[in-house]
């Protein structure tokens, strides 16, 4: 058994990084060509990481499932990235940044790690805004910033509602830059299906060509992975259709940890479901809270029109319950006041299952033009999927799956338990602890991306030299053919059900039991109906058996078949963590305000998974939490 | 609009197997449509239907469904993404038809995108576009402090407008010429009105329309179809900044590839 070494350097927080930076090796300009390096993903974290490696000198292979690398699900993020830049002086410092995030996370991230991001937050601002990208700027010229849930000063950098796809496309330039010059070699429309490993080292990945359904195996002396998150083990999720968790549930099988899998969040503002054929939540951005009002009517039996019902029959019961924070509290906390309004049955809508987001004030006050700019393509969107117009009537909303805290363990130099074998961004578990803040996620990935890893990459290479492996060695070849008997087995099942069938099934389970609220009966009924599930879907999937072209629902079936493993280990991880914390809500442990009531005397540490074959349970390391610079307190938003 | 909930519609949908094989127009009738569905999720129940009959499913390109990843597309009735305005495929509900409808589906055409297979095209000739030179050159780490170069704030919102492309592809598929000059002039446009994108100016603009030349793009002739369909409402002004943008790079600039 291995021991968690997280490798968080000595002296004080502020030190830390600027220190590791001089301790660790080089790799200097000339030798760089000589080592091969491998990114599967092209997102923020993806394609900042091969931009970035590339224009250094080293040789960089860089695949993505989609026909693009600008089409990575980064873009889809709309309401911004925050930095300490403190333009708004309004107090704003890297300590604040650095205890916003880790009391935002719920005290269950590593001090260090997130120290280092709120160190990095303000170089990613300039590098982006060298790049072009066109963010919001002041009637001076000077950069714009909102403020975000979770927070009490203004520090996000915004493009519009489109912030994630100006960042992804700027790293995107960066990216074709590298191509243009031969520095990268982009692999389009691969899906990686397996990761190589010799004599404990990650060298390699099996990828399957989507086009011509062709098996390929690329070596490399170190691998990483920016292959983002998994809420749609939910099926409904606000993920795009494509994200999955495949590529680092394939390295966890060959050894890498897996953290904290319990914690997803469930995003407050997403639309609510209208279809019960709907394949996909449509997320607003938490943005819209700035000058968006929640509230439900105060009566259940409520029947008329929102414009119609009058402030006194209607309950604003964030700003009544926070008043400090009102709109703007963390995700977790307004994701859960929202079930509980529809709970008890003031939930609105078709399905009764929404709350209002009420923009009539800031209408008043600001104006349509005003308002316009802000959130227009907003507005637009909930238009054309809801057709209401939000200038008119209050939008509703819902909780929906959005985005995974979870994900492989990794140490300080954002490397995993497999040596060689790097995470970066929404796949890897660092920084957001239980709960991410909002315009968090772009940080952290372009931080791991841009400023992280060419270090800590570096530090390695340094140390372990290259892998000396060829394409011809037999773990690439047994590696290829247990890719490819896998993918007979799924076809040669030729059951009744389709697998967006038995996924729907799978996401109504966790859903119930593994979401916004949890309990221990819950958790052990959604182990076992997990298992029969997968039993069922091993015994009952119908998948074309169409190998050598396209084939968008083999893909699928594959990454269900994922997803059945991952559900139960986040049950398991769920039912293992007997406390709250952040976005799992654990009931048998609420404070008397129905707040989530942490237990750091046994919880105070990260959970990482051991996979220890497919029959057997998988093995629990604890690494324990130590916080040296901030005080463990209950979170409170009032 | 539609008020029911429930429609049947007949889709003439093109079915090809692979690039180099034949298509053909296939007629399949859709019964109990949900108008609150998407005209993806409406393809996505036919499919299921189709793989639980063993029959193959319809294969289409799509990711976000949220009209930002700009992976969706295909011509309905004539018109790229259907007939919302400003919309993607994705975006596009049912409600916007009608019970008994015939629905005509093909992929974007252009000389420039070859049929993969179904509703998907390749669109990697866009890609090219791009490297060869749609970009600022910024090394990680060398930036200088992010508020040291104002911009006005009205030239920052132009610069915005041109870079809410999604590169689906649809302003190709709507030009009679199959030009990609809405896309690529976005780009120019986007880092021209920038002081960042100042230095490389004139090798851009040469060096990306000599990309789209070779590509097999047409060229513009002013039909203004692309701004019609652009799901984001990008407007031929930026087509108008790219010709100043040429003609002083023709006339100052030289045309070497830019690194």
């Amino acid at each position: 058994m291995q021991r968690l070494e997280n490798n968080i350097p000595d002296g004080p927080l502020a030190e830390k990084w600027d220190r590791h930076k001089m301790e660790i090796k080089l790799i200097s300009p000339a030798n760089r060509r000589h080592f091969n390096i491998i990114v599967v993903g092209s997102g923020l974290a993806g394609a900042s990481a091969s931009a970035t490696l590339g224009e250094l000198g080293y040789n960089v292979k860089t695949f993505c499932i989609q026909d693009s690398p600008r089409r990575a699900h980064s873009i889809a993020a709309q309401g911004g990235i925050n930095a300490s830049k403190n333009y708004a002086n309004d107090g704003d410092s890297i300590w604040r940044l650095f205890y916003d995030t880790v009391k935002g996370g719920d005290f269950r991230s590593r001090e260090a790690n997130v120290y280092r991001l709120a160190q990095i937050s303000s170089n990613i601002i300039d590098q982006c805004v060298a790049q072009g990208v066109p963010f919001a700027r002041d009637y001076g010229g000077l950069l714009e910033n909102r403020s975000f849930g979770g927070a009490q000063v203004s520090r996000t950098f915004y493009a519009r509602g489109q912030t994630g796809q100006q960042l992804l496309l700027g790293a995107y330039g960066a990216l074709s830059r590298q191509i243009a010059a031969g520095n990268v070699t982009m692999y389009p429309r691969r899906e990686m299906l397996d990761l190589i490993v010799k004599d404990n080292r990650a060298c390699g990945i099996t990828a399957r060509n989507l086009l011509s359904g062709n098996m390929e195996t690329y070596v490399a002396d170190a691998v990483i992975l920016a292959t983002g998150g998994y809420s749609n083990v939910f099926f409904l999720s606000t993920s795009a259709l494509s994200c999955n968790v495949s590529a680092i549930w394939q390295a966890y099988k060959k050894g890498a940890y897996f953290a904290n899998p319990c914690y997803t969040q469930i995003h407050p503002t997403s639309l609510p479901l209208l279809s019960k054929r709907q394949m996909k939540m449509t997320l607003m951005s938490e943005s819209l809270r700035n000058d968006g009002r929640v509230w439900v009517p105060k009566n259940p039996d409520e029947k008329r029109a929102p414009n119609d019902i009058p402030e006194q029959d209607r309950d604003y019961y964030l700003e009544e319950k926070y008043p400090s924070f009102g709109n703007l509290v963390p995700r977790d906390v307004a994701s859960r006041n929202a079930k509980f309004q529809c709970d008890n049955g003031k939930g609105v809508g078709p399905t009764g299952r929404a709350v209002y987001l009420d923009f009539k004030e800031a209408l008043n006050r600001d104006g349509k033009e005003v308002i316009r700019r802000k959130y227009g393509n907003l507005f637009d969107m909930y238009t054309n999927i809801v057709a209401q117009s939000p200038y008119e009537t209050p939008m509703m909303i819902y909780p929906s799956a959005h985005y995974a805290m979870g994900g492989l363990w990794v140490d300080y130099n954002l490397m995993s338990t497999i040596p060689g074998l790097f995470v970066l961004g929404e796949a890897n578990f660092s920084d957001h602890g239980a709960n991410r803040l909002g315009a968090s996620a772009l940080m952290q990935g372009l931080a791991d991306g841009y400023f992280i890893v060419p270090y800590t990459l570096a530090g390695y290479l340094g140390k372990n030299g290259s892998a000396q492996i060829k394409n011809d060695d037999p773990v690439c070849r047994e590696s290829m053919n247990a890719v490819q008997q896998r993918i007979e087995k799924l076809i040669s099942v030729n059951g009744k059900r389709t697998v967006d069938d038995i996924h729907r099934q799978l996401g109504k389970i966790m859903e119930d039991h593994v979401g916004l609220a949890r309990t221990e009966t819950g958790l052990k009924s959604a182990i076992s109906r997990i298992r029969e599930l997968r039993g069922e879907f091993w015994s009952n999937v119908k998948v074309p058996a169409t190998t050598d072209s396209y084939c968008l629902n083999l893909q699928k079936a594959g990454r269900l078949a994922d997803y059945l493993e991952l559900g139960e280990l986040m049950a398991l991880d769920a039912l293992n963590r007997g406390e709250s914390c952040g976005a799992h809500l654990r009931e048998e442990s609420e404070s008397k305000e129905g707040e989530a009531l942490r237990d750091d005397e046994n919880f105070c540490h990260v959970s990482a998974w051991e996979y220890t074959g497919d029959e057997t349970a998988p093995s629990l390391h604890k690494e324990p939490l130590v916080f040296e610079n901030i005080l463990l307190s209950q979170r409170s938003y009032k | 609009m539609n008020t029911h909930n429930s429609i049947n519609i007949t889709l003439k949908i093109w079915r090809q197997k692979g690039p180099d094989q034949p298509g053909r127009l296939e007629t399949i009738v859709v019964n109990d449509v949900d108008t609150h569905n998407s005209f993806i999720e409406m393809l996505d129940h036919l499919n299921n239907q189709l793989i639980l009959e063993g029959r193959e499913p319809i294969e289409f390109d799509n990711d976000c469904r949220e009209g930002i990843c700009g992976t969706c597309g295909a011509v309905v009735n004539g018109v790229p993404h259907g007939p919302g305005k400003k919309m993607t495929l994705c975006q596009l509900h049912m409600r916007e038809f009608n019970d008994g409808d015939t629905i005509f589906v093909e992929p974007f055409r252009a000389r420039a995108f070859k049929v993969i297979k179904d509703l998907m095209i390749d669109r990697t000739p866009l890609e090219k576009i791009i490297q060869a030179g749609g970009y600022i050159s910024a090394k990680t780490g060398g930036a200088p402090e992010a508020n040291s170069i104002p911009i006005a704030q009205e030239t920052a919102e132009e610069a915005m407008d041109a870079a809410a492309c999604i590169g689906c592809g649809a302003c190709v598929a709507s030009c009679p010429n199959a030009s990609a000059m809405l896309f690529v002039s976005g780009k120019v446009s986007q880092l021209a009105l920038l002081p960042q994108g100042q230095p490389e100016a004139k090798k851009r603009v040469l060096s990306m329309l000599k990309q789209m030349d070779s590509c097999g793009f047409g060229n513009c002739s002013n039909h203004r179809a692309c701004e019609n369909a652009c799901p984001k409402g990008i407007s031929i002004s930026h087509i108008a900044r790219f010709n100043r943008e040429f003609i002083k790079a023709s006339i100052f600039g030289k045309s070497e590839n830019i690194r």
